[in-house]
This record gives C-alpha cells, sequence and structure tokens, in this order.
C-alpha cells in the first residue's frame, strides 16, 4: 500500500488537522434516513419530493443537489449468513466521498469548490456560476446542480459543525453508528478489524470500498463496508478521476491544433500550385 | 450526550448494536420481500428505446437500472451549438488569415465576418447555458490548467474582442493595419479555440466522451475546418474559393478518419454514437459531408451552374459539422443515463486488474 495522502497539505495547508471522513459500515444500517433527515435540517437544503419511487423503501432515488445523503434498499433473495434465510435486505447510506483526487474540484473553472484544512471538498455558494462542468466530472454521480438556484451543491461534510469541533449531522443521528465519523487514519484501522470480525462470522460477501488509497481516486475520505458488489448499491466498481488522462488530452488537443493549422495551409499551398498550373 | 468519538485514545460513548453481525437474530421463516422490479441492468421500459445498441449488453448489476452518473445538465442548443461555431470561428479565422496572405480580399472578408458573429454568437449560448448567467465573469477569477473550461475562457476571452476587430476593420474598411494585427491574432488562437472542445468534454466521467479522448481532438479540428470551408463556399465568389474546396477535403477526410479509429477502438462505449437520437445524428453528418465535399470538388470549374453547386456543397458541409457535433452530445447524454456503459468497462477493467495480480503474486511464489 502507498503512502497515505496528504490532500490538504498538498493544497496548501502547511499546519492542518487530521483528514477527516466517514466510514459508513452498511452491515449494521436499519435504514432509518435519521441522516437523510438530519442532514437536510442542518444544512437547509429543500424538499425534492415526497414520493415513494417502488424502488423498495427508497424515497430520495439516489445523491443529488438536494439529497446529499441518500439510503439505498436493496431485497435480495440470498442469505445474509451461511443456514439463514434466504432472504436479505440491504441497505446503505450513500454520501460524497470527498475523494483523494477529485475530478469536480479539479475542472471547476472559477475557483468555487476548493479542499478544506479537514482534506474535505466544499463549494463556495457564493462564487459557483453554475456553470454545471463538476456534475459530469464526477465518478460517483454525487454533486449535481439545483434547479431554481442554478448553482451546484454536494454534501459538505458539514464544514461548519467541524469548525466548531462538531460531528457531521447524519453521523451524530445514526442510532446504529453505521455512519462513523472522525480522523481518516483511525476510520480505515477499525474499518479492517471489522471486516476481519465479519469474515469470521461467516459473512463471505463483506467488503471495503473506497479505501484503497491506490484506487483510481486515490481513495475516498468517505468510504464504506458493503455486503454485495458496489453496483448493486448504484456504485461504479472501479472509478478513475478523469483528470488523470487531462496530459494526454492536452497533448493531443495540442497536436489537432497543429493539425488543423497545417491542414489550412496545405489547403492555400495546394490552391498556389493549382493556380501556376 | 450520545455522540462517541474516534479518538486517539480509542473510541468513546459507543452505541448499542454497532458490532452487530448481520444474520444472528432473524426469526426463522419470515418471508418479507420481493425482488427488486425487472431484471438488473436494464431499465424497465423507460427510456429504452427500440434501436438497441450493436455491442449486445453485458449481464450487470445495478441499483434498479439507475444511472451511477448524475446526467449532464448542460443543455442544447447551447452547448452542442457552442462546439460547432467555436469550430467554425477557429477554422474562419485560419482561412481569413491565409486568404488575406495570399491576396483573396472577399474570402478573407467572409472568414472574418464568420468567425466574428460565430464566436460572439457561441459566448452568449455559453453565458445563456450558465446557471447563474450573472456571475460569468467568474470564469476568468483563476487561471486553472486541470479545467479546460477554464483554459478555454482564457482563450475566448483573447479571442472574442481579436476576432470582433478584424470583422470590424474588414468590413468597415478602416484601419487595415490594427485589422491585419488583429486578423493574425484571432489565427494564433483560432486553432486552440476549435480544438480544447474536445478536451472541455472528454474530461468527464461520461463514458462516451472520456472514453474518446485520444481521437476527439482530431474530430473536432477536422469538424472545424469542414465547417469553415462550408462557409467559405457559401460566401467567396468562385476566383477565390479553390483554398476552401481544398480545406473541405482536408477537413471531411481528418474528420472521418479519426472518427472511424475512435469508435473502433472504444469497443462497447462506442455503441451511442451507433444507436438512438446520437447514432442518427452522426448518420445523419456522414452523408452530408461525403455530398459536401463531392460539390466542393465537381463545383471547381466556377461556371454558372458551379456556383450553385458550391453554395449546396458550402450549406452541407456547414449541416455536417453541425450533425457530428449535436451525435458527440446526444451519444455522452446517452451514455451518461445507462449505468451498464459505467459499470460494464469498469467491471472488465477490475477484473483484467485482478488477474494481472493474480499472475504477478502466482510467479512470485513459483
Amino acid at each position: 500500500m502507498s503512502v497515505d495522502a496528504d490532500p490538504a497539505g498538498e493544497s496548501g495547508y502547511p499546519e492542518h488537522p487530521p483528514r477527516m471522513g466517514f466510514f459508513t459500515d452498511t452491515s449494521v444500517c436499519i435504514g432509518c434516513k435519521a441522516c437523510e433527515v438530519a442532514c437536510k435540517e442542518w444544512n437547509q437544503v429543500p424538499e425534492d419530493g415526497l414520493a415513494l419511487t417502488g424502488m423498495s423503501y427508497d424515497n430520495s432515488v439516489g445523491l443529488s443537489a438536494d439529497t446529499w445523503r441518500h439510503v439505498a434498499f436493496i431485497e435480495q433473495r440470498k442469505p445474509v449468513a451461511d443456514g439463514q434465510d434466504q432472504f436479505r435486505w440491504l441497505m446503505a447510506s450513500d454520501v460524497c466521498k470527498h475523494c483523494t483526487h477529485a475530478a469536480c474540484l479539479d475542472v471547476c473553472p472559477t475557483g468555487a469548490l476548493f479542499r478544506t484544512e479537514f482534506g474535505t471538498v466544499v463549494v463556495q455558494q457564493d462564487v459557483c456560476n453554475g456553470c454545471g462542468y463538476c456534475v459530469p466530472a464526477c465518478p460517483y454521480g454525487v454533486i449535481d446542480r439545483r434547479q431554481d438556484d442554478g448553482r451546484a451543491w454536494k454534501c459538505t461534510l458539514c464544514y461548519d459543525r467541524l469548525g466548531a469541533g462538531l460531528e457531521p449531522a447524519c453521523a451524530k443521528a445514526c442510532p446504529t453508528e453505521s455512519i462513523q465519523f472522525g480522523p481518516l487514519d483511525e476510520l480505515r484501522d477499525r474499518a479492517a478489524g471489522r471486516l476481519a470480525q465479519l469474515h469470521a462470522a461467516g459473512v463471505a460477501d463483506a467488503r471495503l470500498y473506497g479505501e484503497d488509497p491506490d484506487d483510481g481516486v486515490g481513495g475516498d475520505g468517505a468510504f464504506f463496508l458493503l455486503l454485495d458488489e458496489p453496483e448493486v448499491y448504484g456504485l461504479p466498481p472501479d472509478p478513475v478521476v478523469t483528470t488523470r488522462d487531462l496530459p494526454a488530452m492536452w497533448r493531443r488537443v495540442g497536436a489537432a491544433a497543429a493539425t488543423l493549422a497545417a491542414g489550412t495551409a496545405a489547403a492555400f499551398a495546394v490552391a498556389a500550385l493549382g493556380g501556376r498550373r | 450526550m450520545s455522540e462517541s468519538e474516534v479518538t486517539r485514545k480509542g473510541l468513546r460513548g459507543v452505541r448499542p448494536g454497532r458490532e452487530a453481525t448481520p444474520g444472528t437474530d432473524v426469526t426463522p421463516g419470515t418471508e418479507a420481500g420481493r425482488r427488486p422490479r425487472g431484471r438488473p441492468g436494464r431499465r424497465d421500459g423507460t427510456g429504452r428505446r427500440a434501436e438497441q445498441p450493436m455491442v449486445p449488453p453485458a449481464e450487470f448489476a445495478s441499483y434498479y437500472g439507475r444511472p451511477v452518473l448524475n446526467a449532464p445538465v448542460w443543455r442544447s442548443p447551447e452547448i452542442p451549438g457552442y462546439l460547432f461555431l467555436g469550430g467554425l470561428a477557429g477554422g474562419s479565422s485560419l482561412l481569413a488569415a491565409g486568404a488575406q496572405l495570399t491576396g483573396r480580399p472577399a474570402l478573407a472578408r467572409a472568414g472574418k465576418a464568420a468567425a466574428a458573429g460565430a464566436a460572439c454568437l457561441g459566448l452568449a449560448g455559453l453565458v445563456r447555458d450558465l446557471g447563474r448567467p450573472a456571475r460569468f465573469l467568474n470564469m476568468l477569477r483563476v487561471f486553472k490548467v486541470t479545467s479546460p473550461m477554464s483554459v478555454g475562457s482564457w482563450i475566448l476571452s483573447g479571442y472574442v474582442p481579436a476576432a470582433g476587430a478584424a470583422a470590424a476593420c474588414a468590413l468597415t474598411g478602416r484601419l487595415p493595419r490594427a485589422g491585419a494585427a488583429a486578423t493574425a491574432a484571432a489565427a494564433l488562437l483560432a486553432p486552440g479555440l476549435a480544438s480544447y472542445t474536445a478536451a472541455l468534454i472528454t474530461d468527464t466521467a461520461v463514458p462516451a466522451w472520456h472514453d474518446a479522448h485520444r481521437e476527439m481532438p482530431f474530430v473536432f479540428a477536422g469538424s472545424a475546418a469542414m465547417a469553415a470551408a462550408g462557409f467559405g463556399l457559401l460566401a467567396a465568389p468562385p476566383g477565390e474559393s479553390d483554398p476552401a474546396r481544398n480545406l473541405a477535403v482536408f477537413g471531411v477526410a481528418t474528420e472521418a478518419a479519426a472518427f472511424e479509429r475512435m469508435t473502433r477502438r472504444m469497443g462497447m462505449t462506442a455503441g451511442p454514437y451507433r444507436s438512438g437520437r446520437a447514432g442518427a445524428y452522426i448518420r445523419a453528418g456522414q452523408v452530408l459531408s461525403v455530398l459536401g465535399v463531392t460539390g466542393a470538388v465537381l463545383g471547381r470549374a466556377g461556371g454558372r451552374r458551379d456556383r450553385a453547386i458550391s453554395a449546396l456543397s458550402g450549406a452541407s458541409l456547414l449541416a455536417a459539422s453541425a450533425a457530428t457535433r449535436w451525435g458527440i452530445f446526444h451519444a455522452g447524454l446517452a451514455s451518461a443515463a445507462d449505468p451498464g456503459y459505467t459499470v460494464v468497462p469498469q467491471r472488465e477493467r477490475r477484473r483484467a486488474h485482478q488477474r494481472e495480480q493474480a499472475g504477478t503474486n502466482a510467479q512470485g511464489t513459483s
């Protein structure tokens, strides 16, 4: 494993608190949606529909400008552990991953998105001009533009509460501590222990998602313990920060621009030759 | 206080149930559920068109067929229109500069007018597409090479005044020296303006755009040449139109070759370019570009009938360039809306990586 990244230090904070994040252990999620409600209340996120979707007990569909915590419900004909009933109900509270290499932050042309001293990624709402570039850049489908407001919104990991020494509203409200908040290195240790505990108990499906600093986004600031493949929960199986390929893209753009200039010059040269004939 | 904390000294205030083992407290015999609706991975009738991608959909799981990505919020016609107009402007500035250097004043005038008009219209579309148009100047708050939109904003902010001044001097006939300088400045920025938009759309997580990043700049450069040649054929007199005809051949050939290479290399994520609305736009663009370039070559003689053919082929080339941009735009939207284009290639990549690791481990132990 590579050395843990220090996104806050790399962003120019010489001295900063430890990188903070979430470890969402979905094996103890009971689907109460207290995190969704607490998030909306604390962050004053507007209401965005109260209809049931027919997707089990899901009524918020996915993360969006107005849903910063989303509880997914999956019903499966599969035993939870050996010797159990042939049915299980997976519940998982999804959130912004606060990537080590954050595509939304990289592509933001105004500097509205920035890295905080806690290593998290936050939108400055007084700067965002709603260009929408961060929306298709995010490999997880997290950030989105609010329709009536025109600006991009997402989880701030309760930047205001962190500054005051409080834990984020969702973690505070979670009754089973499925959502755990803390310094990322501590959370990774805890997650490794929990995974070993579940494997020993015969829950072979248990796996960590987003904890690996060597993955395509350099590891997530908010990572998960899942009981099935990530795509079952609507998560991408192998996300890559799109700007990883940007140096290659710029080289190609440069070559294409040169080709266009050369092609135009050739068009005139050929015309001159034709005229002389 | 019910708060528990992960502290350096260990855990404080842990809530009951946090270490619960799933399945240990299940009452036997409770049959409480049903399967998620529909087959995994295919949306339940919604939004599926009769036309299917040419690559057969692989088996994959998804969350009720919902897309993994959030759909781009960019609107049509503003954004595909800007992709087209940016290309038209960049290509026209180059054509105008060449025409001025080689003594073709009418072609130069037409190119400068097209460049300024297209750039202004494109810029207006960009501002209109912002969620907060009044804050468009925030684009110039910072310069970020990691954001193609930031780089493009700076290119545009240099290009639009230069192209505008060049057109104003050409159309009024005043300040010829300043006009020549502005023409040169616009031509210098033009290749970048015409190609950076490829980085703009491919620097996203949208599968049909991102996976195309190697060839897309060449598709856009060819499309830009095609559009500029088309406008030149429409507007320039027969005696000055030869460079535009040659440029049409170059543009159509470059775009077609790059596009073919791109879709062959991409594999599954090329699917949206062949099916649905995007596929229709792409095919229309291909037909129009062949018609246009044929007319451009045949109309070379400059007779009365040839002038009509040239004008028609010019319009056809402009339409072809626009159709390709619209097709590329809609292919991106279609690929973002289908979780399969996100999940299947990533799963294959992960499997290949795991196989590779297993291979090196086996080699290490033997």
